[in-house]
């Protein structure tokens, strides 16, 4: 194979990985990492350096849409972007000191049980409560659009979520992976933010936490042209196509789109924390 | 929710922040694809091989490096500022976000987006 072919293959899987990561708030590391590494044969190293690229294009392609149409709540993002950036810091100050596979097997089972809970509930479930002291004093509540005009919710739980927020960032520094679904889980499930909303704040969110971390992998001489570029260029296209589905697509269809996702990435996670390979 | 009487409201940050979200990976996309040009010319035919982790060439990991290889016209170092730009883009959003919430008069926020950016550039700076 030479790079002209593997540039147009590695573009097509990464069109893909852009729209349903897009969608899903996952960004599309899950689909660029084993394309590269189990079907080229890609160095682990480079697949995480192109993963990378792909987080911050994926989050910064459909956010682009996402905020303009009033999907993603930006107050909500910077709020518990504090969690998930300092958790990163601290896992990487721990990284050394614990034992990543036991971690990435029990964060496997955590996102199995996950999936089972996503793929059980039908729609939304909307915060009925007496309205949140902090959700009201620090502007949490919003709106967002739906084919019957716009939609406001209420938000609950803010301290339940941050706290959350602050492990999915502990997390993706010790795993590398799945924090995008801490976070859509937390937003979600415990703070009762809209799924669309959940999804379009997280795949807002992620781009900051991976470009803080973005030097690191420069300097190491991870990110290789040959490989960022297909991954960046295919992965705007489809995390742009991807912004234009969520104003259309059912929140039932995307909740199991979803629920499978983050099975596969729980199976994925204990496979490597039982094979030593994180 | 008291109205705190700025000018700015949250729909304008809204449209401003997607204005710069989408400034910033069309620019990043357009070096990108310039460099991608001139790469696919110069080395389409050679072989696909990143089996094993070499690294990549020490003259594209630093960002005067970078800029360097670019304006030189080597077709990796076009790449690779594309991919800066990109990776700055996020960065910019969140500063620009600062200024948007003292627009809105909101220093909650304010304060919340200074202490994100500051995380954020310690971390880009500082672990290694």
């Amino acid at each position: 194979m030479n790079l002209f072919e593997s540039t147009l293959i590695i573009w097509a899987g990464a069109v893909a990985a852009g729209f349903v990561g897009a969608l899903t708030g996952l960004g599309g590391g899950f689909i660029v990492v084993p394309l590269l590494t189990l079907l080229l044969g890609v160095d682990i190293r480079y697949a995480i350096g192109a993963s990378l690229v792909s987080v911050i294009a994926t989050s910064s392609g459909a956010a682009a849409a996402f905020v303009r149409e009033g999907f993603s709540n930006i107050r909500i993002g910077m709020l518990l972007e504090i969690a998930t950036t300092t958790g990163a810091i601290i896992a990487a100050s721990l990284a050394p000191f614990v034992p990543t596979s036991i971690i990435g097997i029990i964060f496997g089972l955590v996102l199995l049980q996950s999936a089972y809970l996503s793929s059980r509930k039908q729609a939304d479930h909307p915060y009925a409560g007496p309205p949140d002291k902090w959700a009201e004093r620090l502007r949490l509540n919003g709106s967002y659009p739906t084919a019957e005009g716009p939609r406001s919710y209420q938000i609950a739980n803010i301290f339940g979520g941050f706290v959350l927020m602050w492990f999915a960032g502990i997390l993706s520094g010790l795993l590398g992976i799945g924090s995008g679904a801490v976070k859509v889980l937390a937003m979600d499930q415990v703070m009762h933010v809209p799924f669309k909303v959940s999804t379009a704040t997280s795949n807002f969110m992620i781009g900051v936490t991976a470009a803080a971390s973005a030097g690191i992998y420069l300097s190491r001489g991870y990110i290789e042209p040959a490989l960022a570029m297909p991954v960046m260029l295919g992965v705007l296209v489809g995390s742009m196509a991807g912004a234009k589905i969520l104003f259309k697509i059912r929140t039932k269809l995307l909740r199991k789109i979803f629920a499978v996702i983050i099975l596969l990435l729980g199976l994925q996670l204990i496979y490597k924390g039982i094979m030593g390979g994180i | 929710m008291r109205d705190l009487g700025g000018q700015w409201s949250d729909r304008n940050v809204e449209r401003v922040v997607g204005t710069l979200l989408r400034t910033g990976v069309l620019l990043a996309a357009a070096v990108v694809i310039v460099g991608a040009i001139m790469f696919l010319f110069e080395h389409g035919t050679d072989r696909f091989d990143f089996h094993e982790f070499h690294g990549i060439r020490p003259e594209i990991c630093t960002l005067g490096g970078i800029v360097h290889q670019a304006f030189t016209l080597h077709s990796r170092g076009i790449i690779q500022l594309g991919l800066l730009l990109l990776i700055a883009t996020p960065v910019a959003r969140v500063l620009f976000s600062v200024f948007a919430f003292a627009l809105e008069n909101d220093r909650v926020y304010v304060a919340i987006t200074i202490v994100v950016l500051t995380i954020l550039l310690f971390s880009l700076t500082h672990i290694s």
